[in-house]
């Protein structure tokens, strides 16, 4: 990104090499080696029945076939996207209401502290444990359908209905991790050069002003990455369905999700099928991090010669 | 899963979670010969188990001296949740041969609903030939225990200590407003046949009272007595008529309000055995009445200073009896695993726990779990025995005569799977989200994900 | 008279921003009470008896506390404080490697220029969306065969390699860190090592305080890996002990000990929360950038 400026750093780049090794090398074998066996067996047949072993027998690209043309992954992965974007809007809006606020030197709101270890604890509990409670929360016999009962509407049951389930598995998603997104953003703001913003109210720029044209811009790298871990975290999704539906995304399979699906396939130790939904998945999840990687370069480039300028100008 | 299932709903579900664990070493058969000469046998026992049920049972068979004092007993407990304990013991199991005789697991405990998995694979000896249990010591246990975990080719691989036949326990109060009787056999012969079971149900709720609580109450009644197994001979899924009529008589009861829409386990199902409850009764097994039901009702638990006694909630308003058909529900199995360094001690084990009269009588009577000895529950049965939760009743006397009528010759090695995921498949049809047909073709499709060897 | 517009413009400024505040005020309420509402049945759930709790909910404590509390701790075949060592033991292990690392490998991408650098970043953002439960299944045979069941070492070490902690400390990186205070290092003698470690580190902090804290939380909360690798008691974790409780037998199910041992579960990482949210608070880097 500074290379042309800064023709000494060649002579440190077997530093960039050595920092890279640790990675790599824990990736590599935790991670690639077992991703590869998973690779490999996408051509195989090859599953168990109880204790009773069915392959490996090569089938060439006969799991592919299957999956593509004869299984239902796209309404799936049409699942997933619904619930997610369900669940991510209004996390994103409330997670930058929130770090704005609790970040706003003139606001100087009391009990923050507060506030945010309340916001983030969602996040503590274990899903299972999440689920169970919400499962008990929102049970035909809850405190919410008490509620509804005694305001005189009739009983709603949440996980017998597509909305309700799809919508509890977002409002789940979105208390478990909006309290997260506002630490990272936070951190993000509060990493900002205080002396820029003050320079800005000086210059009598009022709060919104200054959110808008200083801190968004600059945390546009935090924000892109919210957006990337908040599309990973919507492509896994998977313990909280899988609770709450009883892993078979009740109603009618409107709440199953991708993993859930490949879930269904490691059950029965099919190592082809799921191989070949592996790849599949993989291949779809490389598309979307080059295009989002795309946007994220072009936008560090723009920010971090912003910065520059900035730096020198103050 | 038997009384685990208390594992309220949620757990239920994670049953379909994954995973493995070790294919690699591939499934070598283990050697069936066993060694039984004294310096062969070795000083560990491996127990692979799901929860710490067997460890306290397994105090009676320290109790009886016969534990040798220099071998060490090892109890492996996985979790069942996310089928994880079926997991650890498969990869276990497959590794049998590789590790070393102290680490080889001796002893395994199943669950009925996926037993043939284990029991028609060469991972598992036969009680008789190989461990050395006599036929007359195993001919006092009750035959649907046998059955079940009878291998294809009629070889007995396990054993148990338990029985669990089922009954229906009803309210006396509602039966008698109902029924105009609370007696149990005025009660039974309404409820003898579906037929008559469904003509109740619709008196019931003329009177505003519900019949069932929820969807699957009646389930293992219908799924313990079907005419032919989930699977024929050519791996295809057979759905038998018996559990057809149960997707048929849930949807009438849905729809004409003869039940709470609940589900096993959940909130809304426990909560009507309590004494808030307008359900006419539950069908339950040895171990869920005096447990689960009696628990649930009460108005003031044990623990906060409530008595188990006539006046706390409902406690003396449940009656049993038989119900339409005989089934059973629940219950754990003692393996032996192949390859096993330990097959004396494990043959004393069995002969203890499982086979001998006077140990389990007096589990029986220290906790109330009904065990596996047709003599000894006799016994118990034309004693003086009462329950004051149930009114009065013997009904060590109606279980006694309702365990030699179960039929479990009909199991497959896919029971629990199918039977999870057609309960699952058929509650969108229940909740009027899908039709039968979309409904059925749902379960097709989760059962062949799950088996994939599967046809239908 | 500009000073008297100035006042009044100050007194109507004061206004809006009591309102705002207000408005502030009443929304994070709100949402508090929302976080707040699963929190308060778990607790009031781990007051309640067993029966009472599977007959339904209820927003009154009961008075079984002390007694679930002592049957949780009584309980010989849950050995509850071993796990608890255990799972902050895993759980502290993964966050210190996964953050020192993917510092270590955001600075190596940052700082340095090298001929695969690009390749080296592209490759982390590949690999980072894809699902872990992908490679499950070739995990866990591998490390059965490499003989590291029943070890810490398959739930620890790959924390090295987190690519979206990586991710993280790298875009944090770019927008705090200004390449001149390395090279002044630089000038001054300093080793590449030491710069990383008393110059880059101390700026990251509040990057590395919530990654910390996030790493920390999902390897504490984590069940379904480390489930299918221990089985011995004296390396169960947390999770894995609410599994062994929830599919207790009849005898023994016992939901209030259920929800107590969940309310066990929770303290410590709230407390771990705590500590570092403060960290982060502090750790603001208001003198780094500037120098």
């Amino acid at each position: 990104m500074k290379r042309k400026r800064r023709s000494k750093c060649v002579s440190y780049a077997k530093w960039g090499y050595i920092f890279l090794i640790p990675f790599f090398l824990v990736y590599f074998i935790f991670q690639l080696l077992p991703l590869i066996s998973t690779f490999y067996n996408s051509f195989f047949e090859n599953y168990r029945v109880g204790l009773m072993q069915i392959g490996p027998k090569f089938v060439g690209l006969q799991n592919y076939k299957e999956i593509l043309f004869n299984s239902e992954l796209p309404i799936y992965l049409k699942n997933t996207f619904i619930i997610w974007m369900m669940g991510f809007i209004p996390q994103m809006f409330f997670s930058l209401l929130l770090a704005s606020w609790f970040t706003d030197l003139r606001l100087r709101l009391k009990c923050t502290g507060f506030f945010k270890t309340v916001i983030y604890m969602p996040n503590l509990i274990m899903a299972s444990a999440f689920s169970m409670l919400f499962y008990t929360i929102f049970s035909d016999v809850g405190p919410i359908n008490n509620l509804l009962n005694s305001m005189g509407l009739p009983t709603y049951r949440f996980l017998s209905e597509v909305a309700g389930a799809r919508g509890l598995i977002a409002l789940m998603n979105f208390l478990m991790w909006f309290g997260n997104t506002t630490i990272v953003l936070m951190a993000g703001i509060m990493g900002i050069d205080t002396s820029i913003l003050e320079a800005a109210r000086i210059d009598g720029a009022n709060s919104i002003q200054i959110f808008r044209r200083i801190t968004l811009p600059i945390i546009r790298p935090i924000m892109a990455y919210t957006l990337v871990t908040s599309l990973i975290g919507g492509i896994q999704m998977f313990d909280v369905p899988q609770i709450l539906t009883n892993g078979n995304g009740n109603p009618d399979r409107t709440s199953m999700t991708v993993i859930m699906y490949l879930n269904k396939h490691l059950y029965s130790k099919n190592y082809g099928m799921a191989g070949a939904l592996s790849v599949i998945l993989f291949i779809i999840t490389a598309i979307l991090s080059v295009a989002v990687f795309k946007y994220v370069t072009k936008d560090m480039v723009n920010v971090g010669e912003k910065k520059v300028k900035k730096a020198k100008g103050v | 899963m038997k009384k685990g299932k208390f594992t309220s709903l949620m757990l239920a579900g994670m049953m379909a979670v994954t995973t493995l664990a070790g294919c690699g070493s591939g499934g070598k058969q283990a050697a069936s010969k066993v060694d039984t000469s004294e310096a062969a046998q070795g000083k560990v026992l491996n127990i692979y188990c799901w929860n710490t049920e067997f460890q306290d049972r397994f105090e009676y068979f320290k109790k009886s001296g016969k534990l040798p004092s220099d071998v060490k007993v090892n109890f492996v407990v996985t979790p069942n949740e996310n089928n994880a304990y079926q997991n650890a013991l498969d990869a276990a199991l497959l590794k049998q041969n590789d590790v070393p005789a102290d680490e080889k697991i001796d002893i395994f405990l199943i669950e009925a609903d996926y037993a043939l998995k284990y029991v028609d694979s060469d991972y598992t000896l036969d009680v008789v030939n190989d461990i050395g249990l006599s036929k007359d010591a195993l001919a006092d246990q009750y035959q649907y225990t046998k059955d079940i975990v009878t291998d294809s080719k009629g070889v007995q691989k396990g054993t148990t200590w338990q029985a669990t036949p089922g009954l229906f326990a009803y309210r006396r109060s509602i039966a008698k407003d109902v029924l105009g009787t609370d007696d149990p056999d005025a009660v039974q012969a309404q409820l003898s046949s579906w037929d008559k079971f469904n003509a109740v149900a619709e008196k019931a709720s003329e009177k505003g009272y519900k019949m069932l609580s929820g969807y699957d109450d009646a389930y293992r009644v219908f799924s313990n007595n079907v005419s032919a197994p989930w699977v024929d001979s050519n791996n295809k899924i057979v759905i038998d008529d018996n559990i057809m009529k149960w997707v048929d008589q849930t949807k009438t009861f849905t729809e004409k309000g003869y039940n709470n829409k609940s589900s096993l386990w959940d909130n809304v199902w426990q909560a009507d055995q309590g004494p808030k409850g307008n359900v006419f009764g539950f069908f339950y097994s040895t171990w869920g009445i005096n447990f689960t039901l009696l628990g649930n009702a009460l108005e003031t638990p044990v623990k906060e200073g409530g008595k188990e006694e006539v006046g706390n909630g409902i406690y003396g308003d449940y009656a049993v009896c038989q119900g339409p058909q005989s089934y059973y529900w629940g219950g754990t199995w003692i393996c032996a695993a192949a390859g096993t360094d330990n097959p004396n001690l494990i043959k004393e084990i069995m002969q203890t726990m499982t086979c001998d009269k006077d140990t389990e009588v007096q589990i029986t009577k220290d906790t109330q779990d009904y065990t596996n000895t047709i003599s000894g529950m006799n016994e118990l049965a034309n004693s003086n025995f009462k329950s004051d939760f149930l009114g009065g009743q013997n009904h060590i006397k109606l279980f006694a005569e309702a365990a030699p009528k179960i039929n479990m010759k009909n199991i497959s090695a896919y029971d629990q799977g199918l039977n999870e995921e057609f309960q699952k498949a058929m509650k969108d049809y229940f909740d009027g989200n899908v039709t039968k047909d979309k409904a059925l073709d749902n379960f097709y499709k989760a059962a062949t994900e799950k088996y994939p060897n599967l046809t239908h | 008279m500009s000073a008297v517009s100035k006042k009044k413009s100050d007194k109507k400024d004061k206004i809006i921003l009591n309102i705002q505040r207000t408005l502030c005020y009443i929304v994070l309420i709100i949402i508090s009470i929302l976080c707040l509402f699963s929190f308060y049945v778990l607790l009031i759930n781990t007051t309640r008896s067993h029966p009472d709790i599977q007959k339904g909910f209820s927003l009154i404590p009961g008075k079984s506390f002390f007694v679930n509390l002592t049957n949780l701790l009584k309980d010989k075949q849950l050995p509850v404080l071993k796990g608890m060592c255990n799972s902050l033991l895993v759980a502290s292990g993964s966050a210190v490697l996964s953050v020192y690392f993917s510092a270590l490998t955001a600075y190596a991408i940052h700082a340095y220029d090298f001929r695969f650098k690009k390749a080296a970043f592209t490759f982390i953002m590949v690999i980072m969306m894809v699902p872990t439960q992908v490679s499950a299944l070739g995990f866990i045979n591998q490390m059965s065969n490499m003989r590291l069941m029943n070890s810490f070492i398959p739930l620890i070490i790959p924390s090295i390699a987190s690519p979206v902690v990586f991710f993280f400390i790298k875009q944090y990186m770019d927008s705090v860190l200004p390449m001149e205070l390395v090279e002044a290092a630089r000038i001054d003698g300093a080793h590449e090592f030491r710069i990383f470690n008393q110059i880059v580190l101390p700026l990251m902090k509040p990057a590395i305080a919530v990654q910390a804290i996030f790493t920390f939380v999902s390897s504490w909360n984590n069940y379904f890996i480390p489930s299918l690798l221990l089985n011995k008691d004296s390396k169960k974790t947390l999770p894995i002990l609410i599994a062994q409780l929830r599919s207790a037998d009849f005898l023994k199910f016992d939901m209030g000990k259920v929800y107590m041992m969940l309310g066990c579960a929770i303290l410590p990482v709230i407390i771990v929360y705590l500590c570092l949210s403060k960290f982060i608070v502090r750790g603001v880097t208001l003198g780094g950038v500037k120098g």
